[in-house]
């Protein structure tokens, strides 16, 4: 599958960050998927990494104030 | 039209201004929410972000000129905060003595799974983090690097576009990224740890 001298996981775990950003070659990115075909233990931190990118997207999201926003478009220019 | 070009706007003109004006704040004000939720996590606190924001909106109502329509209008905002932010001196207040470790990518799983009983569904085990746990490791991340996560993996912000805001290459935002996420994932997993002892 690989002639890669280095474990397949290891080689899997390098890969993760760039096929999630969908930034790896055609042929990297087969490589990867067929690894994770056979790899229960790759897929699972895989599957983690996703759910984490969801995960820390809406904990860190909050929302402004209704204050703030009026400030905002109070620094329109008014028309003369 | 050599003799028009010597002419005072006419009213039309000035009238057609006033309606690309108006055109622009409106398009500006109903981007907030999106401008904010990236500038809360680039400035060090909520007060800092919301002066910070409206800093950039001031600036932005009176160089609308620069802006040229049909760009991306949100990048072109951002750009104006992270040069705010910049020059408040956020980079030389905030940069941490040493910088934090980074762990594999696979490591915050491995300690997530470890400490938790062997919980082995993947959605449960994020839910381990709690919302304080997520935002203290992000904060932690020293700021070239949280800048990128901020705007790529918060703000959804192509790789171009962060390159474009930072002022970097493209090269730079995707290995910032990349040991950024690293970074917060170390940070992570340690308070994980912490909260576990």
């Amino acid at each position: 599958m690989t002639d890669s001298p280095q474990d397949p996981c290891a080689h899997c775990e390098e890969m993760m960050q760039p096929y999630l950003d969908h930034i790896l070659t055609e042929a990297e990115r087969i490589e990867a998927e067929l690894h994770l075909d056979d790899c229960e233990w790759c897929r699972r931190r895989y599957r983690f990494e996703e759910s984490l990118r969801t995960y820390v997207r809406q904990a860190v999201s909050e929302p402004m104030s209704s204050a703030l926003k009026a400030k905002l478009a109070a620094l329109r220019i008014p028309l003369n | 039209m050599t003799v028009m070009a010597e002419a005072p706007l006419d009213a039309a003109q000035i009238a057609a201004e006033a309606r690309d004006r108006v055109r622009f704040e409106e398009e500006a004000l109903a981007l907030s929410d999106q401008v904010f939720r990236v500038a809360r996590h680039l400035a060090g606190s909520r007060d800092e972000a919301e002066d910070l924001v409206q800093e950039t909106y001031a600036r932005a109502f009176r160089s609308w000129r620069s802006y040229t329509p049909g760009t991306n209008l949100r990048a072109w905002l951002l750009r104006i905060l992270t040069n705010l932010n910049i020059d408040r001196g956020r980079r030389t207040q905030r940069t941490p003595q040493t910088m934090p470790l980074e762990a594999n990518d696979y490591y915050l799983y491995d300690k997530l799974a470890e400490t938790g009983g062997g919980a082995s569904d993947e959605d449960r085990v994020v839910e381990r983090l709690s919302q304080d746990d997520i935002v203290s490791a992000l904060s932690a991340v020293p700021h070239d690097f949280r800048d990128v996560i901020v705007l790529v993996d918060i703000g959804d912000f192509s790789y171009q576009d962060a390159a474009q805001i930072l002022d970097i290459p493209i090269g730079t935002v995707m290995s910032r990224l990349h040991r950024g996420r690293r970074i917060l994932k170390r940070e992570l997993a340690e308070s994980v740890l912490e909260d576990a002892s």
